[in-house]
C-alpha cells in the first residue's frame, strides 16, 4: 500500500507539472483555435530565467526566501513577456491566413528559440540550485514525498483555482470565453479581441514559466532542449482531457501523470510511453474530442 | 645502407604507374575530365609521394636486412577507408624501433620492421600473414581491424607467430582460447562492463538494479553487466530502460527503493545519471552506483554536485598523468608533422611489450617469449603493462574512477 501511495504521489507530481503546461496549450486553443507549438520552449525560457536570477541573487547574498520569491515572478515576467511576444510576432500577423499557416509559424518559433537559448547558454546542461528548502516536518517521509514535489502539486492546484475563477468570474474570462464562443460576434459587441488573446498568451506562458522553474528545481538541470519532450507530453495531455477546456487540461496532466507512473512502478519504464501513448488513442477512439472536450459541429 | 638497384626498379616501377595513371584519364569523356582532372592530379601527387616514401623505406629495410636482425611485421591497413588508422599506428611503431635500435637493438640484435598493408579486409590479411610468415618474423604488430585479426591468426598461431594487436576490441578474440599467441595492448568492448561486475563484486554486491537508456551504447553496456552480475550469482532484481530527457524518473527512483537492491548500475550518460543519482540520494536510497565512461563527464560533477559523491564509473585509463605518453607523442610530432592517431600509444607500446618479453626470456624462442609477455610487466605510454592468461592487457585499458570530494579519482 505505501509503494501504491508512494506511485501515486509521484504521478500526481508530474501530472502537475504536464497540467501546468497544458494549460497555456489549451488556453490557446479554446481562444484562437491554434496549437502553439513554442509553448515548451516558453517552460524552457522561464526555467533558464529562474536560474540567472536564483544565481545572481545568490551571489548577493540573498536569503533563500527572497531568492525564490523574486525568482519565480521573474520568471513568469519574462515569460509572459516571451508568450505575448511571440503571439504578436508569429502568430497576428497571421490571425486570416489559412489555418496551417500559424502552426507552421509555430513550429518555426519554437526551432528559433531553442536555438537561441542554444547559442546564447551553450547545449551543455545547466546545474539548477535547489530552489524548495527541504521541510522539516516532511522529513519523516521523505521517502514517500520531497519537499519540491509538494510545492508543485500546491501550485498546481492554487494555480487550477485561481484559473477557474479567473475564467468563471472576471470581465476578461468573460471576453475569453466570448471569444472561444464566436470571436466576429465578440469583437461586434465592443470585445477588445487583441488585448484578450494577449492577455490569454501572457496567462498561459507565465503558467508555463512556473512550471519550468518548479520543475528545474525538482530535477536539478536543465539545457535549451528541455522544452520539448515536457511540452510533447503536455501537449497529449490536453488533448487527453479535451483541447480548449481548462479542467480537462488538468484532468488529462493527472491522467498522463499517473498512467506513467504505475506502468512504470508495476510493469517496467520501457513501457511507460507506450502505455501513455496507448491510453491516449483508446480515449480518443471512444471521446474524439478527448474526456471533458465538446464536440462542436461546424458552423455553416 | 641504400641498394641502388631496387631503388631504381622501384622509380622504374613508379614512372611506368604514373603513365598508366595519365593514359587512363586520356581515355575519359571530356566533360568528366575537367573536373576530374583538377583532383586526380592532387591525389596524384600524394600517391606519388607515398610511393616514393614507401620505396626509401623499403631500401632502408633492404639495406639492413643483411645483418642478423629480429624482423616484426606490422599488419595494418595502409590504403582505403581505414588508413588513417592505419598509418599512423606504424609511424607509433616504426619511432618505438628506432629508439629501441638506437640504444643497441634486442639482445644485441638491430630490429627490423615489415609494413605490410591488410587494408582491414580478411582476405588480404591472410595473404598478408602468409607473406610475413614466409619472411620469417617472429613477431607481427597487428592487425588492427577485428575481423582482418580473425582471419590471419590461424596462420600466425600454425607458425608460432606472436601477434599483438594495437587494436581488435572484439572480446572473443582472446576470449575464445583458440589463439593462444595472440595478445592485444587495448581492452575488448566488454571489459568495461566487466570491470563495473568486478567491482559491484568487490563491493560486496548481493542484489542489483541495471537501468539504460534504450541507446546502442548504454543498452549494450547494461546487457554486459546484467549477465556478468548474473554469471557471478548476484540477483539482478530489474533490468529496465528509461526515456532519455523525460520530466523526472521519481517511478523508477521508487521501484528501486522497494527493491531494496545494494547496487545500480546504469548504462547511459551523464544528464540521465545525475537526474537519477539526485532523485535517489533525496529519496535516501544508499546504493551504489556503478556507470561506464558516457558519465565520467565534468558536467556530472557539475551538475549532479553533492549528490555525485561516490559515484563510481569506469573509463578509459587516464594516460596523461604517464610521462612516457607525453614524450612518445612529442616525438611523434617531431617526426611526423602530426598528432598520435587513434591506435599509435598502444602500437608503440606493444613494440615495448615483445622487446621487453624478449629481454626477459633471453630468447626470441615462442614459448619463452610467451610466458615473458605474462609475467613481465614494462613500462609504456599506456602505463606499466603485462598480459593475462587470455592475451588481454593488464594495466591499461580500463580503470575505475569515483567521485570523492567532487573530483574522479581513481578508485583502489
Amino acid at each position: 500500500m505505501d509503494y501504491f501511495l508512494e506511485l501515486f504521489l509521484g504521478g500526481l507530481t508530474r501530472g502537475s507539472i504536464y497540467a501546468l503546461i497544458a494549460l497555456g496549450y489549451t488556453m490557446v486553443y479554446g481562444v484562437l483555435g491554434l496549437i502553439n507549438f513554442a509553448h515548451g520552449e516558453v517552460y524552457m525560457i522561464g526555467a533558464f530565467v529562474g536560474l540567472i536570477v536564483s544565481g545572481f541573487l545568490t551571489v548577493l547574498g540573498w536569503p533563500i526566501l527572497a531568492i525564490v520569491v523574486i525568482a519565480t515572478m521573474m520568471a513568469m515576467l519574462f515569460a509572459g513577456a516571451y508568450g505575448f511576444t511571440i503571439e504578436k510576432v508569429a502568430y497576428q500577423p497571421l490571425r486570416h491566413a489559412p489555418r496551417l499557416s500559424p502552426l507552421i509559424s509555430a513550429i518555426g518559433m519554437s526551432i528559433f528559440l531553442q536555438n537561441y537559448v542554444l547559442l546564447a547558454q551553450s547545449s551543455d546542461f545547466q546545474a539548477f540550485p535547489q530552489l524548495v528548502p527541504e521541510f522539516e516536518f516532511l522529513e519523516p517521509y521523505s521517502h514517500i514525498i520531497l519537499s519540491t514535489e509538494l510545492v508543485i502539486i500546491l501550485a498546481a492546484v492554487v494555480t487550477l483555482i485561481a484559473l477557474f475563477l479567473l475564467i468563471k468570474f472576471t470581465k476578461i474570462g468573460k471576453a475569453m470565453r466570448a471569444i472561444s464562443q464566436d470571436r466576429q460576434m465578440a469583437m461586434l459587441l465592443g470585445v477588445n479581441v487583441d488585448n484578450v488573446i494577449s492577455a490569454t498568451f501572457i496567462i498561459g506562458s507565465a503558467l508555463a514559466g512556473l512550471g519550468g522553474i518548479l520543475v528545474a528545481s525538482h530535477v536539478g538541470q536543465i539545457n535549451f532542449y528541455i522544452g520539448f519532450i515536457a511540452g510533447i507530453k503536455a501537449f497529449t495531455a490536453a488533448v487527453l482531457g479535451g483541447i480548449g477546456s481548462i479542467p480537462g487540461a488538468a484532468l488529462g496532466g493527472l491522467i498522463l501523470g499517473w498512467t506513467e507512473s504505475f506502468a512504470t512502478g508495476y510493469v517496467s519504464s520501457d513501457y511507460e510511453d507506450v502505455f501513455a501513448f496507448g491510453l491516449l488513442v483508446f480515449i480518443l477512439v471512444f471521446r474524439p474530442a478527448g474526456i471533458l472536450g465538446k464536440v462542436s459541429s461546424e458552423k455553416v | 645502407m641504400t641498394n641502388p638497384l631496387t631503388e631504381d626498379i622501384l622509380l622504374e616501377k613508379l614512372s611506368t604507374f604514373l603513365y598508366s595513371v595519365s593514359n587512363f584519364f586520356e581515355h575519359k569523356p571530356i566533360h568528366l575530365l575537367d573536373s576530374l582532372e583538377v583532383n586526380m592530379k592532387q591525389r596524384t601527387v600524394k600517391w606519388a609521394g607515398s610511393l616514393l616514401a614507401s620505396a626509401v623505406t623499403l631500401c632502408f629495410l633492404f639495406g639492413v636486412s643483411i645483418a642478423d636482425t629480429i624482423k616484426i611485421g606490422v599488419a595494418s591497413p595502409y590504403s582505403g577507408d581505414l588508413a588513417s588508422y592505419g598509418i599512423p599506428a606504424k609511424n607509433a611503431a616504426e619511432i618505438a624501433v628506432k629508439a629501441i635500435n638506437e640504444k643497441g637493438g634486442i639482445l644485441g640484435k638491430q630490429v627490423e620492421l615489415l609494413a605490410e598493408d591488410d587494408v582491414c579486409e580478411p582476405n588480404t590479411a591472410t595473404t598478408v600473414a602468409a607473406k610475413l610468415v614466409a619472411a620469417k618474423v617472429v613477431a607481427v604488430i597487428g592487425h588492427l581491424c577485428s575481423g582482418a585479426t580473425e582471419a590471419a591468426l590461424p596462420t600466425y598461431r600454425d607458425a608460432k607467430v606472436i601477434v599483438m594487436s594495437p587494436a581488435s576490441t572484439n572480446p572473443t578474440l582472446t576470449l575464445s582460447g583458440k589463439y593462444p599467441n595472440f595478445f592485444r595492448t587495448i581492452a575488448h568492448d566488454a571489459a568495461q562492463a566487466d570491470l563495473q561486475v568486478a567491482y559491484a563484486l568487490k563491493l560486496g554486491a548481493k542484489k542489483a538494479a541495471v537501468v539504460h537508456d534504450k541507446g546502442t551504447y548504454g543498452k549494450g553496456l547494461a546487457s554486459l553487466a546484467r549477465d556478468g552480475l548474473q554469471k557471478n550469482n548476484v540477483e539482478v532484481a530489474l533490468f529496465e530502460g528509461i526515456t532519455p530527457g523525460a520530466v523526472d524518473y521519481s517511478a523508477l527512483i521508487r521501484k528501486i527503493n522497494r527493491a531494496k537492491v545494494d547496487t545500480v548500475v546504469f548504462g547511459g550518460y551523464h544528464p540521465e545519471a545525475s537526474k537519477i543519482i539526485k532523485q535517489a540520494r533525496q529519496k535516501k536510497i544508499n546504493a551504489t552506483f556503478i556507470s561506464g565512461d558516457g558519465v565520467k563527464d565534468p558536467s556530472f560533477l557539475k551538475v549532479a554536485g553533492k549528490y555525485a559523491e561516490k559515484y563510481y564509473a569506469s573509463a578509459p585509463t587516464d594516460v596523461s598523468q604517464v610521462a612516457m605518453a607525453k614524450s612518445v607523442s612529442d616525438e611523434y610530432k617531431k617526426v611526423f608533422g602530426a598528432d598520435v592517431g587513434t591506435f599509435s600509444l598502444q602500437a608503440y607500446a606493444a613494440i615495448q611489450a615483445l622487446a621487453g618479453a624478449m629481454e626477459a626470456a633471453g630468447s626470441t624462442d615462442y614459448d619463452a617469449v610467451v610466458k615473458a609477455l605474462r609475467s613481465e610487466k614494462v613500462s609504456t605510454p599506456l602505463g606499466t603493462i603485462n598480459f593475462d592468461a587470455s592475451g588481454d592487457v593488464l594495466g591499461a585499458g580500463f580503470a575505475m574512477y569515483q567521485v570523492q570530494g567532487g573530483k574522479f579519482v581513481e578508485a583502489k
